[in-house]
């Protein structure tokens, strides 16, 4: 009943969905109004069923409906009432529906926003955004119906994936959603702009803020992601390049890349294929990254399934690379630029050099996670490619972007003078300099920590240089000091709203480098009453416990931490659950500026008479962590309105 | 760029989606069991019924061992039916089918055999240790032992008819000759 219900209300929201694409598309081409207001009533109506679908799976996962086969796979009778709601998205037919109602709620959101004040460009968008949600829908209908009837009706249920038992699970699809859903409007507006021939700067004053959202999104959703690989994986690492990482990565890059083209856009008119490029290439990788996971085309940790839906996607891919760049060819006489760089060393040129960057990043990960399946259709050889690959490739190129970091936004445009490049850049070298000298005496014998650290030095600089400036001109105008700083950032919020944004990436790097240089681990089988030692910290096994959870069975280590006096009692476990072939680790922690003690209960006696232990040091890491709250408030302060259109 | 050029800009995409689409062909779990070709290693376990159960009572015949749970969907709810068919045709010509439930409760256990109407001898691994030597990744998976006692084939995901039919056409034809 509540499978037919459900796949009812699917299949009409997919031919509304339909039909409101076909009528937006024809409304744009003729100009007839009627038909793009009816397609914004089938826009809502796809809300609204949508939203239905969600409401009745969340139903069906509360009450254990184990007529859904969706939800006799993904709960059991003692999955925990909150994961029975995050379950919901916990595998793929849930995450789909998730996606599609972001999707949904995108196009309303786009139909509230810009129905009167881009009358142009609206339609063409709307057309494409209920053409991707008609896909979605398809992909809901035929090859991952979450609304499945299962007979018979079996008396329990299969259980959640053990590793989704965590809070991370509300909070990091949902943001990593909405990250890869929000690139839909930007793509949405750049292929309205090459509809109408309009590929001047209003599509890209309508998308900025999107784009920024969407990226800010996709930022939250990856570091989320780290934190949930941290704290529940018990590896100490909160990155692996997993072909899903990297999935959600390549977007970022070049939704990062984007975000800084489309200034020099503005500014100088120049870069405008590139624009459209960068955009068409960012959803396109949104959409690869779908399929990556859902394919099953690569292993890993967190693929989902294969099956019909990972030709669906694929072909869907193909027919959106195909038709975008089809109207880039098409449109391209008036995608040509008009602007020329007048120097090299111009603000221009920074910009044009971290997209460079940028790209060769998101192409170096592409290339390391699709490798595997090149070398196999090559040469018949199944070889994996890991971090020490794209870590030898990237860091260099993250190392020069947090440099141009510093550059950017300081040095001036067109082309800059001696005297312009010794005002803004002579402090921040000296200063990077030093940086560097004092880590070397401070121990850091790494080369690349060094210049890591010479580079934030650098770019801490500039932006304190800048910030002091401008309140130094406001105080001599009369204002007094807090107001100024504040106005200054009201005012300008888009600019300060980067620089804060660029704080929390350095704060990022920063933790990132430190924990690489500087974590240390070391594993040791102990009896009750015996320690071991870490740098400094002593722990101590008290002896182990077992508990009876709802779901699952748990043996509990007590570990007391001192170091020199006594920290606390640390309870890493390990959790068995009847559906997995292999217990399931759970960490115990306790984090600190410096550094985090992080346990990890290894093999155990049945008895209780030993138990091996992973210690890990691991130092800086909460700073990753840090510089995503600074990241959020940058972000937001971007994307307020922008003071300077109405004052 | 020429008129002709620019429409390269479309066509760069194929190759990346042709190397794609090849990765359907190829299947990233497909590791091979180094079990294929030794000896399937013994077990005596108790049905649900509680009749014993032993690999050894089978030998010389053609034995299909199942690994399955009530809590696997879709893939055991797909294949039960095939391999209650299949049992039924074959069990007059040398073949016998074995299921072995694991990491499962007794009572779901019975009501999967129950709801599928499965007659073929079914038995609970409750220690695990018969999944752990045949090297059970997930469930299902399917075991072609052939007549002299050795793992021939080894089946990850549902058995369907064909590929039943085939196998065991193969083992039972092999072993007809001397």
């Amino acid at each position: 009943m509540t499978a037919d219900l459900g796949f009812g209300m699917t299949l009409v929201a997919l031919v509304l969905a339909v039909y409101g694409g076909a009528a937006a598309g024809v409304g744009a081409r003729t100009g007839r109004a009627a038909l793009v207001e009816s397609a914004q009533h089938a826009a809502l109506g796809v809300f609204v069923l949508i939203t239905a679908c969600f409401a009745l799976l969340t139903y069906a996962f509360l009450t254990f409906d184990f007529s859904v086969r969706y939800v006799a796979t993904n709960t059991n009778l003692g999955t925990p009432f909150y994961y029975r709601i995050t379950g919901v998205w916990g595998a793929l037919e849930g995450s789909i529906i998730l996606w599609s109602w972001m999707l949904a709620l995108y196009t309303l959101i786009v139909v509230l926003r810009h129905r009167s004040t881009a009358r142009e460009l609206y339609p063409w968008a709307l057309a494409t955004m209920l053409g991707i949600l008609a896909f979605f829908l398809l992909v809901m209908t035929v090859a991952a119906p979450p609304f499945q009837r299962l007979t018979p009706v079996p008396a329990d249920g299969r259980g959640l994936n053990p590793l989704l038992e965590d809070t991370g699970m509300i909070t990091h699809p949902v943001a990593l959603y909405l990250g890869f859903t929000g690139f839909t409007v930007p793509f949405a507006f750049a292929m309205a702009a090459l509809a109408t021939g309009r590929v001047g700067d209003a599509w890209l004053a309508l998308t900025r803020r999107w784009a920024i959202v969407a990226w800010y999104f996709l930022s939250l959703g990856l570091l989320i992601g780290g934190w949930w690989s941290y704290h529940v994986l018990g590896w100490g690492g909160y990155w692996a390049w997993d072909p899903v990482e990297n999935a959600a990565f390549m977007p970022w890059l070049t939704g990062t890349a984007f975000l800084h083209s489309v200034m020099i856009q503005e500014r100088r008119r120049m870069l405008k294929l590139w624009n459209i490029s960068l955009v068409i290439l960012t959803f396109g990788l949104t959409l690869f990254g779908t399929f990556l996971t859902r394919s099953g085309v690569i292993a890993s940790v967190h693929s989902f399934t294969q099956g019909a839906i990972g030709i669906l996607f694929l072909s869907f891919l193909a027919l959106v690379l195909l038709t975008a760049l089809g109207l880039v060819a098409w449109r391209w006489e008036v995608l040509r630029s008009q602007g020329d760089l007048d120097s090299v060393v111009s603000r221009e040129s920074a910009f044009l050099l971290n997209n460079v960057l940028l790209v060769a990043a998101a192409f170096t990960v592409f290339f390391g996670t699709v490798f595997p399946l090149l070398s196999e259709a090559v040469r018949g050889v199944k070889v994996s490619v890991g971090a020490p690959f794209f870590n030898q490739v990237n860091v260099p190129l993250f190392l020069s972007l947090i440099f141009l970091m510093g550059v950017g936004p300081l040095i001036a445009w067109r082309r800059a003078s001696l005297d312009n490049l010794a005002r803004n850049f002579l402090w921040p070298v000296v200063l990077g300099v030093v940086a560097a000298a004092a880590a070397f005496v401070l121990g850091v014998r790494s080369s690349l920590a060094a210049l890591a650290f010479a580079a934030a030095a650098f770019v801490l600089a500039t932006i304190a240089l800048d910030f002091g400036r401008a309140t130094r001109a406001r105080l001599r105008a009369g204002e007094s000091l807090l107001p100024a700083m504040g106005g200054l950032v009201r005012r300008h919020n888009r600019r300060y709203g980067g620089f804060v944004v660029h704080l929390g990436i350095l704060i990022i790097a920063l933790g990132v480098t430190g924990s690489q240089a500087w974590s240390v681990q070391t594993e040791m089988t102990l009896r009750p009453g015996e320690t071991a030692e870490l740098v400094g910290y002593r722990v101590r096994f008290d002896g182990l416990t077992a508990v009876e959870e709802s779901n699952h069975f748990k043996v509990v280590g007590a570990f007391t931490v001192s170091n020199g006096r006594v920290l606390g009692v640390l309870r890493p476990a390990k959790k068995f659950y009847p559906q997995e072939q292999s217990p399931i680790a759970y960490v115990d922690y306790r984090l600190g500026l410096k550094e985090d003690i992080y346990l990890v209960l290894g093999d155990f006696a049945r008895d209780g008479r030993q138990a091996t232990v992973k210690l890990q040091v691991n130092r800086l890491v909460s700073w990753i962590w840090i510089g995503g709250a600074v990241l959020t408030l940058g972000a937001l302060l971007a994307i307020l309105p922008d003071r300077r259109a109405t004052a | 760029m020429s008129r002709l050029w620019r429409w390269l800009i479309p066509l760069a995409t194929v190759p990346v989606l042709a190397l794609l689409a090849y990765g359907f062909r190829a299947n990233p779990r497909d590791i091979p069991s180094p079990l294929v070709g030794r000896p399937a290693p013994r077990f005596a376990l108790a049905t649900l019924d509680g009749a014993p159960l032993a690999l050894e009572a089978h030998r010389g015949k053609v034995v299909v061992v199942n690994f399955w749970a009530s809590w696997c969907y879709p893939a055991c709810y797909e294949e039960a039916p095939v391999l209650e068919r299949s049992w039924r045709a074959y069990r007059g010509r040398g073949v016998v089918v074995v299921g072995v439930d694991i990491q499962d409760k007794p009572e779901a256990a019975q009501k999967f055999v129950r709801d599928f109407g499965l007659t073929f001898p079914n038995a609970q691994d409750p220690t695990g240790t018969v999944s752990v030597d045949y090297g059970v990744y997930g469930v299902p998976e399917t075991f072609f032992v052939d007549r002299q006692g050795r793992i021939r084939v080894k089946h990850v995901g549902a058995v369907t008819d064909d590929v039943f039919r085939e196998t065991v056409d193969r083992l039972l034809a092999e072993a007809a000759k001397p």
